[in-house]
């Protein structure tokens, strides 16, 4: 018995796609992708639109087939499998309601397709219509809901089905940016108490976010960090996942003994760099500013533009063009000169070297 | 396992592209061999024929000849005449008035269709629609009941001293042109209010700020918006106009003949399928020379 | 909304008295009781009533009606399984385009065209086989080969209106071939196949020339008839008979554009 346990490969449970690759015409859309998906985790695909994020998307759900690569869900291998075949559900961009089906037979849609009795449709049907507030709504057609209750029937329609995993594709593009933070909260409770594995695909960060266990950044058909969301946001592997989470100061620099040669001085840094010339990063809220020139790494800068954000002031200065996030209210007119204070141990190396 | 084909997603199905185009095929069969049996054979054997003898009684003599083409360009026996020149000329003419004025009335008409509340826009839209869709006989017919000699334009020409006293307003050109137009406006006004209705009026009151002028207000930014509509008006409009025969025949008699009565006496009454042929060929290159024409120009016109 | 010029009112309102003045003067002197003239003598229906006593005029309906509708149900199922077989397959780019061709030949060349090849076709056709005849057959014939070409044209936009997406769903919920066709496709397309049979009934209504062309003895319709009683002369019975074909004409409009509106 025991030997047998062992010869039995570890399977893994939940979503694993392995050396994905496609291409339309020239256009190589996915470019070795691999990734796996912890089951009942809230996973997302994030990158700029003609990343290739949809295309891994429809593979997954079975709508496009991969020139090459293997992918695995629930322990089985679905490559092959044709999409009715698999457990997997999507929540298309646009929604893709049936306009002829009523919200109730939009959302049986799935079970009676794979002809579940009656008693079962109704329950389980309810049941989603329920937990999603549309229990008002099924007897109504597509076009009588507004874009928010059109997007909890997509998502009605696919969860009806216990699928092993569910793809959303940017199911917030549709909605007013009010709304969308609003069912972004309300997307992470849900996946949280059903323990389902969700994979999101967006182009907007702040989402990916807000919503995701973890993420992965892709770029050109490549998936360029993979990590928690703190993780990847404090750490960007290299200038562009540092440009498309959040803001971030891109310093280009050249290595010397004990740190980096800048522009506007020498900025000791933890570890050594592995390029001669190349760029390190650091995000506006962890630039400290301040009257006294600090011990290490300070800058002194003179400031250029104030924007008020709200909850906070960004603040230009020069030289460099930095951007310096900060919360405190204290008046600093523009030509004003200060010191700026870049920690060592806030300072990203990143990977890209400078051509 | 064996793999011969690589496996494609259509429209969400597992297949392979050759199992498609397979069932693709299938479906393709009955409608285009339809097509091919009773569209694309009787014209090639229409061209074939065009170049065929007639013989003494009407029937086909397959003797090879360009004789009947010779004879549409006028080379007879006697000499060469222009007779047939000309009618193929004032086909083209024809279609071509018949267009310019349909579009020229038709505009207005969208626009004070489009200015309408909803409901009224209905109605008129049902107005215009309806004319399109009645049997263009009867439409021809009430024209030459309405010209005919005891209706009181015929009887205000006549007291003008424009047509003998009791003679109808017809068979002449101008009856022709008024056959032809009120039969084709509804075909413009249809398709061009479909752009109407959807105009961006900020790009017209953006190009009346600019411009003043009117008519550069309607080509800059009222004719570019409109032109995919217009288009499909113009090509339902000139194209059936150049064949039109039911019009000219009840309308024009011999004095004003068009193609399509030409063909129609070839198959009819002169029983000369050949020339006949012959004649509607010449009515099908004029046809392909149109679309070409319009086919470029409508390419320069987006591209401006 | 906007306010028009009162030119464009002005000839908006004499455009339609243009298209409408004749068509009202037949209405109005089919209710004539006058034989002849322009005089008014009285209210009457006596011709309608008439027309429906004339031996001649009640087999040409039948004539029309039957070309109509046989014409219409086979141009239909045909037109309809050509669409779907050009929007639905991967068809390589060079196919599609001559798909095209052929699709529009019927809708943009003048029909007296299409009439005269179908007249030396048949007549060829004919030494075969006597089925080839003049008469209602080769008229169905006609009727349909350039009805196919409409109905795959709205059958075909309906199609793209419908897109991919809708598909994928029902596939993405587990929806087999014949689940998808009958529960998904069918339905959506339904109204397209209606507005394409439509269409195609009115077409068919409406046409002249290929039927004057194909026509045998035996197989007069209702435009026939008129344009055959029109060198005769102009009569009430005519008039009442023109009329008639107008309000139906008026009642199928209004139908068609009420159900596909919806």
């Amino acid at each position: 018995m025991i030997q047998k346990e062992k010869l039995t490969h570890p399977i893994h449970e939940g979503l694993t796609v392995k050396h994905i690759c496609k291409q339309f015409g020239t256009v190589k859309a996915l470019d070795d992708v691999s990734l796996t998906v912890e089951p009942g985790e809230f996973f997302t695909l994030l990158g700029p639109s003609g990343c290739g994020k949809t295309t891994l998307l429809r593979i997954i759900a079975g709508l496009e087939m991969a020139d090459s690569g293997r992918i695995f869900s629930g322990g089985k291998e679905i490559t092959r499998l044709p999409a009715m075949k698999r457990q997997v559900n999507t929540v298309f961009q646009s929604y893709a309601l049936f306009p002829h089906l009523t919200i109730y037979e939009n959302v049986a849609f799935g079970l009676r397709s794979r002809k579940f009795p009656e008693d079962e449709i109704r329950k389980r049907v309810d049941r989603r219509l329920e937990m999603l507030d549309l229990g008002a709504m099924a007897q109504r057609y597509h076009h009588q809901l507004s874009g928010g209750q059109k997007q909890r029937v997509a998502l009605a329609r696919a969860l009806v089905n216990e699928p092993d995993v569910l793809l959303l594709d940017e199911p917030m593009s549709a909605l007013d940016a009010r709304l969308r933070a609003q069912v972004q909260e309300d997307l992470r409770r849900l996946q949280r108490k059903l323990g389902l594995t969700f994979i999101l695909v967006t182009h907007d960060q702040a989402e990916a976010l807000v919503c995701s266990d973890r993420l992965a950044v892709m770029r050109d058909g490549r998936v360029i960090q993979t990590g928690i969301p703190e993780v990847v946001y404090d750490n960007p592997q290299d200038s562009f996942v540092a440009k498309f989470l959040g803001a971030a100061n891109l310093i280009s620099c050249t290595k010397v003994p004990g740190g980096v040669q800048t522009d506007f001085g020498f900025l000791s840094l933890e570890s050594e760099p592995p390029w001669q010339e190349g760029m390190v990063a650091i995000r506006p809220e962890w630039i400290r500013i301040g009257e006294q020139q600090p011990e290490c790494n300070g800058i002194r800068a003179k400031v250029t533009e104030i924007v008020y954000r709200g909850s906070s002031f960004d603040l230009w200065l020069e030289p460099g063009h930095l951007r310096v996030r900060t919360s405190s209210y204290r008046r600093i007119d523009p030509g004003r000169e200060v010191w700026l204070e870049l920690a060592p141990e806030e300072l990203v190396i990143l990977k890209d070297e400078a051509n | 396992m064996k793999r011969t084909e690589s496996l494609i997603t259509w429209y969400g199905e597992l297949t392979t592209r050759r199992h498609l185009l397979k069932r693709g095929g299938l479906f393709l069969v009955p409608g285009l061999l339809w097509l091919m049996l009773f569209l694309v054979l009787p014209s090639l054997v229409l061209v074939v024929v065009s170049f065929v003898t007639r013989g003494a009684y009407g029937e086909l003599e397959w003797v090879f000849t360009i004789e009947n083409y010779k004879r549409l360009a006028g080379f007879t026996l006697f000499g060469w005449t222009a007779d047939y020149l000309l009618i193929l000329w004032r086909s083209i003419v024809v279609a071509m008035v018949t267009t310019l004025i349909s579009v020229v009335l038709s505009y207005p008409l969208c626009f004070f269709i489009a200015a309408r509340s909803e409901r009224n826009r209905y109605m008129w839209l049902t107005l215009v629609m309806i004319p399109f869709w009645t049997n263009m006989v009867i439409r021809a017919y009430a024209w030459f009941f309405i010209l005919s000699p005891e209706m009181p334009f015929a009887k205000l020409a006549a007291l003008l001293g424009c047509i003998p006293d009791g003679a109808p307003l017809y068979p002449n050109a101008f009856a022709v042109y008024l056959g032809m137009i009120s039969m084709f406006i509804p075909f413009v006004t249809l398709p061009l209010y479909a752009g109407v209705e959807r105009l961006d009026w900020s790009l017209v009151e953006a190009a009346q700020d600019l411009y003043a002028s009117r008519i550069r207000v309607f080509t800059q930014a009222i004719l570019p918006q409109t032109m995919p509509g217009l288009s499909v008006g113009i090509i339902f409009t000139f194209f059936p106009a150049m064949g039109m025969f039911v019009v000219p025949d009840l309308l024009g008699g011999a004095k004003y003949m068009l193609v399509g009565n030409l063909i129609q006496q070839q198959f009819g009454t002169s029983r000369d399928w050949p020339f006949g042929a012959a004649v509607s060929m010449g009515l099908m290159v004029l046809t392909m020379i149109g679309l070409q024409i319009y086919r470029r120009k409508g390419k320069e016109i987006q591209v401006v | 909304m906007r306010r028009n010029h009162p030119l464009i009112i002005a000839v908006s309102y004499l455009t339609v008295v243009f298209l409408y003045l004749p068509l009202a003067g037949v209405a109005v002197f089919s209710v004539n009781e006058a034989r002849r003239g322009t005089v008014w003598e009285g209210f009457t229906l006596k011709w309608y009533a008439k027309l429906f006593q004339n031996e001649w005029i009640m087999e040409a309906a039948w004539n029309t009606l039957l070309l109509a509708v046989i014409s219409t149900i086979v141009a239909t199922i045909l037109g309809t399984i050509l669409a779907i077989a050009i929007d639905r397959f991967p068809w390589k780019r060079r196919t599609s385009n001559y798909l095209d061709i052929i699709l529009h030949i019927p809708v943009v060349i003048p029909d007296i065209i299409l009439a005269a090849s179908l007249v030396v076709a048949f007549g060829l056709l004919r030494v075969v086989s006597s089925i080839f005849e003049p008469g209602l057959l080769n008229m169905i014939i006609g009727h349909i080969t350039f009805q196919i070409a409409f109905v795959a044209l709205v059958v075909r936009s309906r199609l793209v209106a419908i897109g991919r997406e809708v598909e994928e769903a029902a596939r993405d919920l587990f929806a087999s071939n014949w689940y998808l066709l009958r529960k998904v496709m069918f339905p959506l397309l339904m109204p397209g196949i209606f507005a394409g049979a439509m269409l195609a009934f009115t077409l068919s209504l409406d046409d002249f020339v290929i039927s004057f062309f194909t026509a045998g003895p035996d197989s007069q319709t209702l435009p026939l008839f008129i344009y055959a009683a029109v060198r005769r002369g102009v009569t009430p019975q005519i008039h009442a008979l023109s009329t008639l074909i107008m309000l139906v004409t008026v009642v199928l409009v209004v139908t068609t554009e009420r159900i596909t509106r919806r």
